[in-house]
């Protein structure tokens, strides 16, 4: 409850915490050998994370 | 006490330039110190990155510079995310990546906590054990070749010594199943001594009376392990998976002398695919959206890493 108030507040870290998921998960999609599809959409995935994490990480605490 | 070279160079400075830099202020001379700095970076890493970028855009071959350039949009990234190759190439990096980190921390850590301890001939060993970090990708790629050839390979019969196998019944690098491992073997033999170093500096740094507290508290050795020594080790092993991990991200030399990416391409790691694409088929807009995809991958995860690293730290 209190990270999905910290989301709607704009606080650094649970979008700190949405990002960084964001950036692992696109990794595994990135190289696991179980999906092509998932290689596929792993790229745009880390990107918006990535992205995520530089604009986040300007937000206040 | 006033320096006789300071007032030399003084008074060989023309009184226009003297009286220039005199009136400059302080946030001035300071961009003058850091503008180099700050026109290196651009010209060596931002203005790349972008051209990069943009190259990663077109179908840009740089074997035929007089074809004009027709802009792609996102086709390139496209094409590599739906390529059979290049997802074969990750898996092999992944595959590398992981074992190679996982046993070099193990065994680099278990080093450490070895060489720590007071022995004799201590000072020898470290020596001895920090000896293949010192030698050059090429060398180790090249002799390790002939410690894995199978008829006169050194490696072979150490593994038949202690199998039973018959030494030539095996190609370390020429078999699909034992070659990724082959290059895993030879770059964790280099770099573990690196990793044992970085640990060995955290065990140093731990002061004895902590462990002199644990010993009156009656903790046993195996709690003083786990509360003390790898929690106070654990930023030191993070750096360490940090440098390695971005390393070996970006392994070539090694593996190129040592398998050249076969047999097939198992061992092709995707800075050999990378290399392949930009300098022997000339795709290099192809090459450019490849790199921009891997750039991100490490950034982000560096990003993370650095982020999880400064917590620990703060602990």
């Amino acid at each position: 409850m209190s990270f999905l108030t910290g989301l709607l507040r704009l606080r650094r870290g649970p979008w700190e915490m949405l990002a960084t998921i964001l950036i692992a998960l696109g990794v595994v999609m990135l190289m696991q050998p179980f999906a092509l599809a998932l290689f596929t959409w792993s790229f745009p995935v880390t990107l918006v994370g990535t992205v995520m994490f530089i604009i986040t990480s300007h937000f206040p605490e | 006490m006033s320096d006789p070279m300071a007032h030399r160079i003084a008074a060989a400075t023309p009184p226009a330039l003297a009286h220039r830099i005199r009136g400059l202020s302080d946030r001035a001379i300071a961009w003058v110190f850091v503008a180099p700095t700050i026109f290196l970076l651009l010209a060596v890493n931002i203005f790349p990155l972008i051209w990069t970028i943009r190259l990663s855009l077109t179908d840009f071959r740089t074997n035929r510079p007089n074809n004009p350039v027709k802009f792609v949009g996102i086709e390139n990234y496209r094409k590599i995310l739906t390529d059979a190759d290049t997802w074969l190439s990750l898996q092999a990096t992944a595959h590398f990546l992981i074992w190679t980190i996982v046993l070099q921390v193990v065994i680099g850590f278990a080093l450490a906590y070895l060489i720590n301890k007071k022995f004799r001939g201590n000072d020898l060993w470290t020596t001895l054990i920090v000896l293949p970090m010192m030698l050059s990708p090429a060398v180790v790629g090249n002799f390790w070749t002939f410690l894995y050839q199978p008829q006169i390979g050194l490696f072979n019969y150490v593994i038949a010594f202690f199998t039973g196998a018959d030494p030539s019944s095996f190609s370390m690098i020429g078999e699909v199943g034992l070659a990724p491992w082959a290059i895993v073997i030879v770059d964790t033999w280099m770099w573990t001594p690196f990793v044992m170093l970085i640990c060995l500096a955290g065990l140093r740094s731990i002061p004895p009376s902590i462990y002199e507290a644990a010993e009156c508290d009656r903790a046993s050795k195996w709690r003083q392990f786990w509360t003390i020594t790898i929690p106070m080790v654990l930023p030191f092993l993070m750096l360490a998976v940090l440098f390695r991990g971005i390393e070996n991200f970006k392994m070539f030399d090694l593996v190129v002398q040592l398998t050249g990416g076969g047999p097939g391409a198992t061992t092709q790691l995707v800075s050999i695919d990378l290399k392949r694409e930009a300098f022997e088929k000339w795709r290099t807009g192809y090459a450019s959206a490849y790199a921009v995809i891997l750039f991100v991958t490490v950034f982000g995860l560096a990003s993370i890493y650095v982020k999880a690293l400064n917590k620990v730290k703060d602990r």
